[in-house]
């Protein structure tokens, strides 16, 4: 697919589009199918409410709490809405634990299904043609796209969410975050660690 | 659609991942709008996901390919929309409303949103028989072209691999995208070695695994 940035000759593309998606609108409202309130409503909920920190919060929880990870492992649709988080694009939730030996990575080679409750809207690459045929073939090529290198002997393993199953990768914590609070420890977990394309952060380590 | 550009496992020539730092949501305004158009729509339109999918993905590969993220989702909801005469062509193409719009149901309020999103639409279904199969049996997936909406993507066609979570019935989206109900079947997470479905010179400690309903799949 085409990438989404702007570029200049693109512009008059752009308008047009932005156009044709405003009359849409209207048509719509008028025709009483929509209420602009909801839409409002509906994107607000994704650029505010609905993002990866609900991801690193149950992260953090699991690293804290044997307890808690074991439930997630076991069963995490509820696990997760016993944070308050669930409900669409996240109804079947399975939680894949790496490991020193075993790296799980996430993606929808068809689509961009994504667990959309605990990691918000995904990310354009996520969807992009590269990131979707090329992960199940090449990971490790895909992995230093994004500058992680993992030792040549672990396992890679790639889940393709081509059913509504949804899946959250439960990265390795990293060292040196011992002690660390749950809030502490959720700082370290970053979006792509949930997917699989990256690491969570040591303490002190840059985003 | 079968054996179309959107079904993109293994294919080679698409280039390197660029990660996008400190990525927006949306990248422009119509983005936001064609997204929440989109999600409001299902209600009154009354179409599942599969059928969005089905129209999203039902397309010449140059026109799939030439679309960016959201533009494909503003074809689909178009499509969708001028299939059940909720928005003719040609009140898109004059950007007002030419025709009242026929009866329909119900649309989503502001009040309703919230709960809407938390719900979802869960797709696991009560088992109407045994399951076929079990964790660590071996399986194939099998080899079929379906000129309609399937999840079985080329890449795994005729590939033997193992079972490794068994998920319960979920709604079977080949039927579901076509209006010919849910058929729900059981459906499985199979695991592939990577050797297995791209040959020897495949990453050796490669694993790929899909989700595959019982259609999909053969002893092996």
């Amino acid at each position: 697919m085409a990438h989404e940035h702007d570029h200049d000759e693109e512009h008059s593309e752009l308008s047009e589009t932005q156009l044709r998606v405003r009359a849409l609108e209207t048509i719509l409202t008028e025709k009483g199918y929509v209420d602009p309130a909801a839409l409002d409503l509906l994107i607000e909920t994704y650029e505010t409410k609905v993002g990866p920190r609900n991801g690193a919060r149950v992260v953090a929880k699991a690293w804290s709490d044997p307890a808690y990870r074991a439930w997630l492992l076991e069963d995490a649709n509820a696990a997760i809405a016993s944070v308050g988080y669930a409900g669409r694009q996240g109804e079947h939730m399975v939680v894949l634990k790496n490991t020193p030996k075993r790296h799980n990575m996430v993606v929808c080679t068809l689509c961009s299904c994504y667990p959309w409750p605990v990691l918000g809207l995904p990310p354009v690459w996520y969807k992009s043609a590269p990131y979707r045929s090329r992960v199940v073939l090449e990971p490790r090529g895909v992995l230093r796209d994004f500058g992680v290198e993992l030792p040549a002997e672990t396992e890679i393993r790639v889940w393709d969410s081509t059913s509504e199953v949804r899946y959250l990768v439960l990265p390795l914590r990293p060292e040196g975050s011992a002690g660390l609070s749950e809030d502490a420890l959720a700082e370290l977990v970053t979006r792509n660690s949930m997917i699989g394309t990256g690491l969570a952060k040591r303490p002190g380590e840059p985003a | 659609m079968t054996e179309g550009a959107h079904d993109m496992g293994g294919v080679r020539g698409y280039g390197k991942v660029v990660p996008e730092p400190n990525e927006p949501m949306f990248h422009a305004e119509w983005e936001r709008r064609a997204f929440a158009l989109t999600l409001a729509m299902a209600k009154p339109g009354e179409w599942n996901i599969d059928m969005s999918r089905a129209a999203r993905e039902n397309r010449p590969p140059e026109d799939y390919l030439a679309k960016s993220y959201y533009e494909i989702w503003l074809a689909g909801l178009e499509q969708l929309m001028a299939e059940r005469g909720l928005v003719g062509r040609d009140e898109l193409e004059a950007g007002r409303v030419l025709r009242p719009p026929p009866p329909f149901k119900d649309r989503l309020s502001p009040e309703d949103v919230a709960q809407v999103l938390y719900r979802g639409a869960p797709t696991g279904r009560a088992p109407n028989a045994p399951a076929r199969f079990k964790a660590g049996d071996r399986v194939r997936a099998r080899n079929i072209a379906p000129a309609t909406h399937t999840r079985l993507p080329r890449y795994v066609r005729g590939h033997a691999g193992v079972v490794e979570l068994v998920h319960g019935c979920h709604v079977f989206p080949d039927s579901n995208a076509l209006g010919a109900g849910e058929n729900p079947q059981w459906l499985y997470t199979v695991c592939f070695d990577g050797t297995e479905l791209w040959g020897p010179g495949a990453d050796p400690t490669l694993k790929v695994s899909v989700d595959a309903w019982d259609a999909y799949l053969e002893p092996a």
